[in-house]
């Protein structure tokens, strides 16, 4: 009970943040809401017991997409220019609509943390009985991940490794690149 | 009602408290501490839930997101600042003096 009522209030902050986000203009004031936000979301993670999940969100979307958006924020103006208000009515009901088939459909999930849920069923006990003796760690996230998907990991760690070095390389080191061949040129 | 409920009652109250603050504004630094303490608020509200539902496991996940926090507000005010995260040297003039190797560096300010 007191959980879903903690739940209940998060959502009523998300949805003061959300609303903030959409009527405020001062774009500053809209990055670190968003920030704020994150934060919000994280907390909604937590209760939920995915604090991987959370963790990530923090630091994405409250950390970097923060400074990301700040550095948009460099290259524009800090207040929003405001059009015109029509009122959208079409695209308003679409919203409402697939919101409510949405919700509609969790209607045939099992309920929250169910243990006769699918997903229990299957594979899950199975390498909850065996990870202990298998591969000794105690973590059985950690085990699947590292051990029993250890080239899978491998695989996504070597994917992030090759984007993170196109995105530098993207942007570059202007300022180290350069002095060096200026030194070059005076040389 | 225990003391851990009575404790997230409260940090719900400064999390609404802190959420205006965010909203009102008026200047920057008042955002920019309103986010700051929106973090250390979550930092709160994570140990007080693993109390509250008494398996206090994520309270080392809490001092990450200390950290994080730090972090995160350091490198705001350092670009609000400078404008820049990285580098100091204003890009426009090593475009102009190394002219002709790069003449397409994009439109940076």
């Amino acid at each position: 009970m007191g959980v879903i009522i903690i739940d209940l209030v998060l959502f009523g902050f998300l949805v003061l943040a959300a609303l903030a986000i959409l009527r405020l203009t001062n774009l500053f004031a809209v990055t670190m809401l968003a920030g704020l936000f994150s934060l919000l979301a994280a907390s909604l993670f937590i209760t939920l017991d995915a604090v991987d999940v959370a963790f990530t969100e923090a630091a994405v979307g409250a950390g970097i997409s923060t400074v990301l958006m700040l550095g948009a924020l460099a290259l524009t103006t800090r207040e929003e220019k405001t059009l015109a208000t029509r009122r959208a009515f079409v695209p308003l009901i679409c919203c409402l609509v697939t919101g409510a088939a949405l919700i509609y459909g969790t209607f045939d999930m099992p309920a929250f943390g169910a243990a006769d849920a699918p997903v229990h069923t299957h594979v899950g006990g199975e390498y909850l009985q065996r990870t202990k003796p298998d591969t000794g760690i105690p973590n059985v996230v950690t085990a699947v991940l590292a051990s029993y998907r250890g080239f899978d990991t491998l695989g996504e760690t070597t994917v992030i490794f090759v984007a993170a070095i196109s995105v530098l390389l993207l942007l570059g080191f202007p300022n180290r690149a350069n002095r060096r061949k200026q030194d070059e040129d005076e040389a | 009602m225990s003391m851990f409920a009575v404790a997230l009652i409260a940090v719900f109250v400064s999390m609404l408290l802190v959420i205006a603050r965010s909203i009102a504004g008026p200047s920057l630094y008042d955002r920019v501490l309103a986010v700051n303490s929106f973090g250390t608020l979550t930092v709160l509200l994570i140990g007080l839930l693993g109390f509250f539902t008494s398996r206090p496991d994520f309270l080392d996940i809490a001092l990450l997101y200390a950290l994080i926090n730090f972090v995160g507000t350091i490198a705001v005010l350092k670009f609000v600042r400078h404008r820049l995260l990285g580098a100091a040297k204003p890009q426009h003039d090593i475009a102009r003096k190394t002219n002709g190797t790069r003449e397409t560096t994009g439109g940076q300010p």
